[in-house]
Parts: structure tokens; sequence; C-alpha cells
């Protein structure tokens, strides 16, 4: 055991201390609380640092694990595995949280369950940083669904609202769908390889024991788990309901922790999923479908965070198409500057939300002068999510454009590219809607901007997501890709000019689209909608997603319970009841024995010995011969 | 004629048989007590008579009489305690008539 797996080690623990600490001592402080919680979390953040640090000087695999226990021949271990990834998840899922925590002091101000908010994210950062370090299956598996609950108990945190509390439900139950895939797939592989280990499996998968189809449909039940908890088309329905939470969890939700597991845990065994070009396939074209459709849906929505909720699916959607043709570099990248700009974004609509109090877009406006750090904090994130050189969503949306073309799938590329276009595009309706133009109601006029706690972490995450990018400037000697890479080789990177120019021509026709729209108002909203026609009312309505869900489980999924209730009642009751009545009626029968008088009982008590006596007689003659005596 | 280990052993049959009928038959709580002692005196009988013929040289058999006579006598007191405690308490004697443990 090295001193990295110690400090991994330490920084995954702290948060839970904090968890405890707070649940057990401090919940009627709720300073103290919030103090205990991110001090646990600082702590988190440092070693995550020394861990990256580390890992710049000399990269490497750290594996360490200690017996759990054994079932039959089938061992289970803690196991913490430090690694490039590691090390940058690590330092994202800390960062983010740290700068979340503070941002929620002001946020959470004067709420009841202030500390229980605290002791949550805590936890939910422990369980994160859990799945991180894991260096087995089930002990991933056990973390995943930590995040689950988590994320539960967060977007349920107002419970007394119905919507909340639907909305925590909703995200549990679609991520346990995808979880219950992801457990198929450890336990069929696992019983094939004979361990959870993921060098181990690796290595066994590598050696080709398991028969293509067979490792496909391992994958794919692998990537469940994924669809579920990154929130890839079907899968998608929860993360936009999860808005219902406070908004610190949304922005913890959709950067750091959660939505970053299920891409982590792809990148974490890409190893096995290269193996299996068919379910790479599939993986590319569910990453490509959920990024042009959550986009489109982002287009037309109302709520501010609801509109960052589809970005975060569709964005997810790249990560997911990069992984899926191969980019594993560009994937995990992008998860990284993706964290914090959209954390940017979603703290900055926290901070917009507390200064109005209300979601909807077309009650805010020209809040630019009221929210000046706010708004110019939104709009790096805005421009850093479109793509706009030099800030860092230009450098990784470029390599998935590259690794996109690079594999060989136009199809692919031509959607990331009209993707980025509608990213563009629906960011700006929503700066320009919510920060400039005149001010539209009440509530635009009493905004104010927020305090320091909230403005500060703002401005960091807007400066992380101005410089992130430049880790990843292709052709340099110690760019990311020559450090974060799968395989034996590092990735060949180099400038894809064509490629880089059509992104921006892209991005900023989108831009200038959202100004001719929304800004000059050169182009009518009104005619735009009525030349989309039915598209403008799918778009609106989510494609109508939920309602078919709604449909199929009332339709299928009710029937179903229908005979199955009509079985339990009648077949499964029928034996138990019918259990019971026997008992009864032999009871009743049997009970006319119990006279109550004592001769009664002699004599059955004598007839039992007289009995027994001749059965022993009967059945060993020998006895016979000794009353006859001698 | 002499007296053998059979007419000992028949004589305690008997006597058992007596007893089990009595004990069974005797409608009178006290009858039955003492059809109880006819069995225990049953036994009795075949102690020392098995004793006296089989194995002379001890008197196993005796003393366990001597015992299980003591254990009776015992076991009479409580029977009577018992029997006289229920005839205070409900005036009836007939052991069919005393049936509270009845479902």
């Amino acid at each position: 055991m090295d001193n990295m797996i110690i400090t991994g080690m330490l920084a995954a623990v702290m948060p839970l201390l904090g968890f405890l600490i707070i649940q057990a001592f401090t919940k009627k402080h709720h300073m103290l609380s919030a103090y205990v919680s991110i001090a646990m979390i600082a702590a988190s953040f440092t070693m995550a640092v020394l861990i990256l640090l580390g890992q710049l000087k000399t990269p490497g695999m750290h594996n360490y694990s200690l017996p759990w226990m054994h079932i039959g021949s089938v061992e289970m271990n803690i196991g913490f595995m430090i690694n490039q990834l590691t090390s940058v998840m690590l330092v994202i899922v800390t960062f983010v949280s740290m700068l979340v925590q503070i941002y929620s002091i002001g946020y959470m101000h004067g709420d009841d369950g202030f500390s229980k908010f605290f002791s949550f994210i805590s936890l939910f950062s422990f369980s994160m940083l859990g799945v991180v370090v894991s260096n087995n299956l089930m002990q991933i598996y056990i973390f995943w669904e930590l995040v689950g609950l988590c994320s539960y108990l967060l977007i349920g945190f107002w419970y007394t609202k119905p919507e909340a509390s639907d909305a925590a439900k909703k995200a549990f139950v679609v991520n346990r769908v995808g979880d219950f895939g992801f457990l198929l797939g450890i336990i069929f592989l696992s019983t094939k390889a004979g361990t959870f280990d993921f060098i181990a499996v690796e290595e066994y998968v590598k050696s080709g024991a398991i028969d293509p189809n067979y490792l496909t449909v391992i994958v794919l039940l692998l990537f469940c788990g994924a669809l579920g908890k990154s929130a890839q088309f079907p899968m998608h329905v929860w993360l936009p309901d999860a808005m219902e939470g406070p908004t610190p969890v949304s922005a913890l939700i959709h950067a750091a922790t959660m939505v970053a597991a299920g891409v982590f845990m792809v990148a974490r065994l890409f190893g096995i999923f290269v193996l299996s070009p068919g379910a790479m396939l599939v993986v590319a074209y569910i990453g490509g479908f959920t990024a042009i459709f959550a986009a489109s849906i982002a287009l037309t929505q109302d709520d501010i965070k609801r509109v960052l909720a589809y970005s975060t699916v569709s964005q997810l959607g790249y990560m997911v198409m990069a992984l899926g043709v191969g980019g594993y570099t560009a994937g995990m990248f992008h998860l990284t500057t993706h964290a914090f700009f959209k954390a940017l974004l979603f703290l900055g609509a926290g901070s917009v939300i507390h200064g109005v109090h209300t979601n909807n877009i077309w009650d805010m406006g020209g809040l630019h002068k009221k929210m000046p750090v706010t708004s110019v904090t939104f709009l790096i994130a805005a421009l850093a999510i479109s793509g706009i050189f030099p800030l860092a969503g230009f450098w990784s949306k470029d390599e998935i454009l590259v690794a996109t073309r690079e594999a060989g799938m136009p199809l692919l590329y031509y959607t990331a590219l009209i993707t980025a276009f509608m990213t563009a595009f629906y960011m700006f309706r929503l700066y320009i809607v919510t920060f400039l133009g005149k001010e539209k109601g009440e509530a635009s006029r009493r905004a104010h901007e927020s305090p320091l706690n909230m403005t500060v972490p703002l401005m960091i995450l807007a400066l992380m997501s101005v410089v992130a990018g430049f880790a990843g400037v292709p052709g340099q000697e110690n760019s990311i890709y020559n450090w974060l890479y799968h395989g034996e080789h590092p990735h060949e990177t180099h400038f894809n000019m064509p490629v880089a120019i059509t992104s921006t021509v892209v991005a900023v026709t989108g831009i200038l689209l959202a100004f001719a729209v929304y800004f000059f108002n050169w182009i009518k909203a009104e005619n735009l909608k009525k030349a989309s026609g039915p598209l403008y009312a799918l778009s609106k309505n989510k494609f109508y997603i939920d309602e078919i869900y709604l449909f199929l489980i009332k339709r299928c999924f009710f029937t179903i319970a229908e005979a199955v209730k009509w079985f339990d009642k009648q077949v499964v009751d029928g034996v138990v009841n019918m259990a019971a009545f026997v008992m009864r009626w032999s009871g009743r029968a049997l009970r006319n024995t119990m006279t109550g008088r004592v001769q009664d009982y002699a004599l059955v008590i004598f007839g039992g010995a007289v009995a027994a006596i001749v059965a022993f007689a009967i059945y060993n003659p020998a006895a016979l011969q000794l009353l006859g005596g001698r | 004629m002499t007296i053998t280990l059979t007419h000992y052993v028949v004589l305690s049959a008997v006597l058992f048989g007596i007893g089990v009928f009595g004990a069974l038959t005797r409608r009178n709580a006290i009858g039955i007590m003492m059809s109880i002692e006819l069995i225990f005196n049953a036994a009795n009988i075949n102690m020392v008579a098995f004793s006296r013929f089989i194995t002379p040289e001890t008197a196993a058999g005796e003393l366990f009489t001597m015992f299980i006579i003591a254990v009776a006598a015992a076991e009479s007191v409580l029977g009577l305690a018992i029997i006289l405690a229920i005839y205070r308490k409900r005036q009836v004697l007939n052991a069919d008539q005393m049936d509270l443990m009845k479902w």
C-alpha cells in the first residue's frame, strides 16, 4: 500500500466523516454543519490535487485490494485503484462539490433542513468518490447504488412539495431500471471471469475466453447502467424532472456526481467495451441520438433549469458518443470541461432564481444590470458550452468531432455538428432572454446580485471554464491526451483545421441566429414557431416521451399487474387459505377427543402403552423370548 | 406345592389388571386413587419376587419397594388433598364431572 493509495482512500472517506459528524453532533448548529462539510470536502480536494500532481509527474497504475469476504470460490475485495483517470475524476468531483457547498451557504440560507442538506451533499460526494476509486465491479456497484440513493434524498429534499417527491421517486425508479441491467452485466461477466477485479476481468476478456456475441450482450447490459445514470435516451426522463431539487444539487448532479458516474463507468471498463465492436456501435449511436434529441427539446423550454437539464443530457450524449467511437480521451476530456461550465451554468441559474424567485425565463430579462457578476460568468459558460475559441468547450468538443470524423462515421459527425448549432442557439436564447433586453416583470425589477459566497464560486468556475481547455490543446507535448490514454500508446492527436473551422462557424451561426430572433427581433419567434409546424409542439412537449411511458405503463404494466394480482388473489392466496381451512377443519374434528375427563386420557395412555409393547414384540421377536424368562 | 416365581408373577399381573380396570372405570375419584395403589402394589410384588428368585444375593428389589411405598404414600396424600380441595370447591367426587379442562 503506497502513499497514493492511502491519499486516495482518505480523499474518498473524508466526506463520509463529514456526513457522520453532522448527523451525530452538529445537526442543530447550521453554520457549524456547513463548515464541517466544507472542511471535509476541502481536505478531500487537497488530497485529490496531491494525487493529480503525483500522477502528472509519474503516471501509472496503483492498485490495492483488501479481502472482504469469500463466497464459495468467489473472492470479494474492498479495493482502491488510482491511475490517471481516477486522479482527474477525483479533482473534478471534489472541486465542483466544494464550490457547490460554499455556494449553498448562500443559496440554502434560512432553510430548515440546512444541516441535513450539507450532510446529504457530503454523503453524495462520498458515494461518487467511492465509485471513482473502486477497483472492482462489486464495489463500484455498491457505490453506484449509494449515488442513486443520495440523488433520491437530494432531489426530494423539499419533500413537502409533491413535485419534488415525485421527481425523486422517478429518478430512483428510472435509475433502478438501468441499474438492474448493470447488475446483470456484472453477474454475467464475473461468473464467467470468476473475479470482480477490473484488471483481472479485463485480462480475462482480452484472452478471448468469452464468446463475442455473449460479450456484446454483457457489454450492452453494463451500458444499461450508464444509460440510467448518465440519462441517455430512452432513460433520460428523470434528469429534467430532477430540477425540482435545490439548484446547487442540480449543479452537483449535472457536473460532478451522478451523471458523470455513467460516463466514468464506461471509461473505466473501456478495455472491455472496445472488445465488442457491435456494442460500441450501439453506444455511439445512442450517444449521438441522445445528443441531438435532447438539444432539440432544449430549444423550446421555458424553465431556465429545464433548458440546462436538456443541455446536460445532450452533452452527455456527446461524451457517450465519443466513447462509442473509441475517443476515450475526447470523452473524458469533455466530461472534465463540461463539469466546470455546466456547474457554472447551474450555479448561475441558481443565482438568478435566488434573485428573481421564478424559473420562467419570460418573467426575467434585463438582469445584466442587476446581476453583473452572474451575467458575465453565465456568458462565459454559454460561450464555453457553445464551443467558442479559446474557451474550454471548444477544445473538448472539437476533439469529439474529430474522433467521430476519424472513426469514419459521417452520420454521427453531422449529428454532432447540428447538435453544436442547436446548443449555441438555445444557450444564447437563454442568455438573451434572461439577462438582456427589457425587464419583463415585477420579478426582474426586484432582482439583486447574490452575496459573495455565491458569486465567488461562480468566478472560480468561470476561470476554470476558460483555462481548463488548454490542458487539451492538440499537438502539444504534455497535453491531456498524451497522459490520459487507454491502451498501449498515447492517442495521436493533431489539430484538425477544417473541423475546427466548421464547428466554430456552426456555433457562431447559432449564436447570431439567437441574437437575430431574441435580441434584434429581425426574425419573429412567432414566425419561427409557425414555420416549424408540428416540430415545435413535439419539442415543446419533449417528444411526448413521458406521455408514451405513461401510456405504456398504464396499458402494459397495469394489465400485467392485474393478471398478477388475480393470480396472487386466487392461486397464491387460495393455497394459503386452503392450508388454513384444512387446519381449522381438522382441529375442529380433533378437539372432540379433548373430553377433559382424566380417565379418557388414562385409557388412551394405557392403550398406547399396550400398542407400543405389541408393536415392539412384532418387530422385534427376540424380545418375546425375554418375556418368556431365561 | 411349592410356590414358584410364576405364581408371584401371575398374582402381580392379576393385581395390575384389576388396578387398571378400576382406575379406568371407577367414577369415584377416591376409588381411582385406591386402584392406582393396587397398580403400585402389583409392581412391588414383581420387584420383590424377581429379586428373591433371580438375584437372592442382593436386596435391591426389596430396597426399591421400600422407596416406592414411601413415595406412593406421599402421592396418595397429595392426591387426596387435591380431591378434597375439588370437593370443597365444587361438591363433586365423580371424576367424569371434573371436566374443566374440556375444550
